[in-house]
């Protein structure tokens, strides 16, 4: 069926969408930002919520990716990342991520007994959460190439380098050199991801580069098809 | 049995949340830090509420062992 396979890709780029909104609210609640207009449970409520919110989408994904029957994706597939036999190293950053993204949630919902500085320990992932489902996002979307996914990519990637740079630059006095350090260190990672976008997602061919099993690739004449203006799956990805 | 709150005066670095959450037991010294006020019974569900959302976890909720 048709509408599993772009209802995955739907809500893959839905709950993208979601994380640096969530990681905003996240980087506001650390900050202290609110007062009596925007009260600071409101934000933390918002940071929670949403995140739930957006951990529905990402269960629709996983699902409809699983139920979807044209690419050969299994349920392990899901938690152990690059065994898959689709794009393996692309959908194992997003098994990767998953896997992240369920401490996260169960650390932050199990809080109070885990104790602060493990939680607090283990939240500084989520910015690695983000990075991670991007390069999913843009290894295995089929939509990387237009212009939309682009728009919005590129906006989240502005709005998680704005949210990191203010994280580290109002963090208080200590360990200076440590937030300089992580600064460059995502300033680099984002300068890496934009290069590796345009010379790999980006490029003709990149859904046989990547991974995609030979017989969901095109075959020539549909190739030809393509052409004409009837995209088959396999080129799309 | 009365519950009584408790904030560890080291941990709490004054985020204000409790207060928002719990107006009718907590309120903010002029820093920022929690005044802590009974808590009736049937306001139990607040007061866990407000311990629950504590960004460093200062806020605590006891039983009274003297009432």
């Amino acid at each position: 069926m048709n509408v599993l396979w772009y209802a995955t890709r739907a809500t893959g780029e839905v709950a993208l969408l979601f994380l640096p909104v969530v990681l905003a609210l996240g980087v506001m609640s650390a900050l202290r930002i609110g007062g009596r207009r925007l009260p600071r449970f409101v934000i933390a409520g918002l940071h929670r919520n949403l995140t739930l919110t957006g951990l529905g989408f990402l269960a629709v994904h996983i699902l409809t990716t699983l139920a979807d029957s044209y690419v050969p994706i299994g349920v392990v597939d899901v938690v152990v990342p690059f065994g898959s036999a689709y794009r393996p190293i692309w959908l194992g950053f997003g098994a990767l991520a998953f896997d992240l993204l369920m401490v996260l949630t169960v650390t932050s919902l199990l809080r109070t007994r885990i104790g602060f500085r493990w939680w607090k320990a283990l939240h500084w992932a989520a910015y690695g959460c983000w990075v991670i489902a991007l390069v999913h996002a843009l290894g295995t979307g089929s939509d990387v190439r237009t212009s939309a996914f682009l728009f919005f990519a590129g906006i989240c990637c502005a709005v998680v380098l704005a949210m990191m740079g203010w994280r580290l630059a109002q963090g208080g006095q200590d360990d200076q050199a440590l937030r300089l350090g992580a600064g460059i260190v995502a300033l680099l990672l984002a300068l890496a991801i934009g290069v590796w976008t345009v010379r790999g997602p980006l490029e003709p061919g990149w859904a046989k580069r990547s991974g995609t099993p030979g017989s969901l690739l095109p075959k020539p004449a549909a190739v030809a098809s393509h052409a004409t203006g009837t995209a088959t799956r396999g080129d799309e990805g | 049995m009365a519950w009584l709150l408790l904030v560890n005066p080291i941990t709490c670095t004054g985020h204000g949340i409790c207060a928002e959450l719990f107006p009718e037991a907590i309120s903010l010294d002029e820093w920022g830090y929690p005044i802590l006020g009974a808590v009736p019974d049937r306001l139990l569900p607040l007061a866990r509420r407000a311990v629950a959302d504590c960004p460093t976890l200062a806020l605590m909720l006891e039983r009274d062992g003297k009432s």
